[in-house]
């Protein structure tokens, strides 16, 4: 497998294709550096999973591919984030407001209480989206752009949109969904309104969900209901997903490859089965071994996550790693395949892993 | 604690119900929160009490607490009564029960520094000097494993594992006899809550300790507990050993709960299985039994009799095709 050291397939088949991508927010104390050289790949069709602790970074890489980083505090200092071919950090933000983010690229937040707006009827919100956003509306508004409020909904377009709409409830499993549309956010449970969000979210027909912990606030039956719902919606449609959760069983249910980041750095991407199975990053060990098991021994992982501030030099994990030698303090490798479709970023990958090159 | 035998709490057939007002402030229903739960928790072990968010797992928590008045019922701790004691009275046993809140960061003063909110329950139950206070705050904090450099700071400087560590300290340090725990480790991290459930541990062993583990996760309720009740709205469904219950779980709710947790390495569960609907009004319940909604054996048996807790196979549940 030495050829395939650099990790992955060639990039011209990815849809999305995040590289080296360096981001830091300024704070009181200087900047964080939050994002360390990221890469990234999601094929079409694929749902990725983002795992990692709080304040590693997943949130932000999100939202670095959708465009809505703070202008103000975060700085993007290297990298590039291509999607179908074109680099977005290069391209104008009315071109990416107008074709990519909401049409191309769409997002299913992490609370449904709040994401919507309490006082306008779901239908209202469903169809403001469509008339913005729907994939009858040609790109834009070519160059004369007219504020919002004078451009009007055409009738024909509402009524095949609407249509759409009610198809895509349907699909999502909403009880009566003409009258649903009627109705106000509060009128529906967390999962529903869940649903709801997941409904929104294929409406653009994008080829990319970036999905950002939707089942955290939910039970573990409803919690179980969304997640076989997105799996099947998106492998029916053919749509990526980027699926950033803390939690390894959700993300083990969802996935099809599983990406782990610590501290704003990518340390492992693998296969769901390979990584729970073949660990080859001693971060990801520790993380699984960290989760309750059936034998009741509990293993924590000592020390506590780094200052993003002033951060450990190379690999950010070394101050944390049984395995650490120099060469660790000194740079943090790049990936390296160590199986099929398996990359990793470390100078000591554990054996069980290595040792399943064949 | 050797035996287990003593019970340290028996809480039988305890309610709480809330009123429901409409905007006038009339009262238009009842929300039975909880409604008829009895259950004993031995001296040195560690119960479990899971369900969905809901089901009255807190509620009854806080009014075993004395947060809440019981509607009706009895709550015995160390065989005294103390559902009804006067308020007076009733704080006194705050110092041998006490409870510690699901968001710690929230329960602590933004504007106290540690070292503060540390010393304020020794102030109120103790008459220990300040010299004796400090001794005690430090061996405490030792304990939980903080260091010292901490107590100068305030809430919102604490990482969140941190502030669940000051938490615990806090009840600490009163010396109490049973701890309520609730949801103590939602929303952390999962090396950060097996750091959190290694020192609940310790700190049982240490201080002699009996919880109520109050949590929707069942992961680390099997590891934590010795025992299990299960709540569905407002009654416990299924209880016993919980290794038998995560055995061999008799109630079709506890199955389906079961179920429908992810099982990291195995097939994917939530793809083949998941239940349907949600979980009815707790203003409005089903007749019978309140699981019939959902429930894949549903007959008709199940809306016109209630089903009561039996003993099915050494634990109890409460179905009828149990």
């Amino acid at each position: 497998m030495a050829e395939d050291r650099g990790g992955g397939q060639a990039p011209a088949l990815q849809l999305l294709s995040v590289r080296g991508l360096e981001v830091s927010f300024a704070t009181d104390r200087g900047p964080a550096r939050v994002l360390d050289g990221i890469s990234l790949d999601i094929a079409p069709g694929e749902v990725v999973g983002l795992v990692g602790e709080s304040g590693c970074g997943k949130t932000t890489l999100a939202r670095a591919i959708l465009g809505v980083l703070p202008a103000g505090a975060a700085r993007v200092h290297a990298g590039e984030i291509v999607f179908q071919g074109r680099d977005l950090l290069g391209e104008s933000p009315d071109v990416v407001n107008d074709r990519v983010r909401g049409r191309a690229i769409t997002f299913i937040p992490q609370d449904p209480f709040s994401s919507f707006n309490p006082v306008f009827s779901v239908g209202t919100q469903l169809m403001d989206l469509m008339k913005w956003k729907s994939p009858r509306r040609e790109g834009g508004d070519g160059g004369t752009r007219w504020p919002a409020v004078l451009q009007r909904y055409p009738r024909a377009r509402y009524r095949a949109d609407r249509a759409s709409v009610l198809d895509v409830l349907r699909a999502a499993q909403i009880p009566e969904p003409e009258r649903a549309l009627g109705r106000l956010p509060h009128e529906f449970s967390g999962g529903q309104r869940q649903r709801l969000m997941i409904a929104m979210a294929l409406l653009p027909r994008p080829d990319l969900i970036i999905a950002d912990e939707p089942t955290t606030a939910l039970d573990v039956t409803i919690q179980a209901q969304i997640l076989r719902l997105l799996r099947q919606l998106v492998k029916e449609r053919g749509v990526s997903v980027l699926f950033t959760t803390h939690d390894l069983g959700t993300a083990h249910e969802i996935c099809d490859r599983i990406v782990v980041m610590y501290a704003g750095q990518e340390m492992e991407s693998a296969p769901t089965e390979a990584f729970f199975r073949r660990p080859a990053h001693p971060y990801t060990r520790r993380l699984l071994e960290s989760l309750p098991s059936a034998d009741g021994v509990i293993r924590d992982i000592p020390g506590e996550v780094p200052s993003l501030i002033d951060p450990p030099s190379g690999c950010r994990f070394h101050p944390r790693c049984d395995y650490v030698t120099a060469a660790c303090r000194a740079f943090l490798p790049e990936a390296y395949a160590v199986g099929v479709a398996h990359d990793v970023r470390c100078h000591h990958p554990l054996a069980a892993a290595v040792g399943s090159v064949t | 604690m050797n035996g287990g035998e003593t019970l340290l709490l028996e809480v039988a057939d305890l309610v709480r119900h809330f009123a429901v007002r409409n905007a006038f402030g009339r009262r238009v229903g009842w929300l039975r929160a909880v409604d008829g739960v009895s259950l004993t928790v031995r001296a040195g072990e560690t119960l479990g009490l899971v369900g969905e968010s809901g089901c009255g797992k807190s509620t009854l928590g806080k009014t075993v607490m004395g947060i809440y008045a019981p509607t009706a019922g009895e709550i015995r701790f160390r065989g005294r009564e103390i559902g009804r004691l006067p308020t007076r009275e009733r704080r006194k046993v705050a110092k041998d029960l006490q409870y510690v809140y699901q968001d710690p960061g929230a329960s602590l003063d933004p504007r106290w520094k540690i070292v503060h909110s540390l010393h304020e329950p020794l102030k109120i139950h103790t008459r220990l000097s300040r010299a004796q206070r400090e001794a005690e705050v430090q061996g405490i904090l030792r304990a939980v494993g903080l260091p010292d450099a901490h107590l100068d700071l305030y809430p919102h400087e604490l990482s969140g594992g941190q502030q669940r560590r000051v938490g615990l300290a806090r009840i600490l340090t009163l010396r109490p006899q049973m701890v309520i725990l609730d949801e103590p480790t939602s929303g952390l991290d999962v090396s950060v809550q097996a750091s959190v459930l290694k020192l609940l541990r310790s700190l049982q062993e240490t201080f002699a300790l009996t919880y109520l583990f109050i949590s929707h996760d069942l992961a680390v309720v099997r590891v934590m507990c010795q025992r299990l009740a299960v709540m569905y709205l407002g009654k416990i469904v299924e209880s016993g050993d919980t290794r038998a219950i995560f055995k061999e779980p008799r109630h079709p709710y506890t199955q389906s709960l079961l179920a429908a947790v992810p099982r990291i390495g195995g097939r994917r569960v939530t793809l083949e299985f998941s239940l349907p609907g949600e979980p009815p009004n707790p203003r409005d319940l089903p007749s019978g039994c309140r699981f019939r909604t959902r429930c894949p054996l549903v007959k008709d048996v199940c809306a016109s009799e209630e089903p009561p807790l039996r003993e099915v196979g050494g634990h109890l549940v409460a179905c009828h095709f149990a």
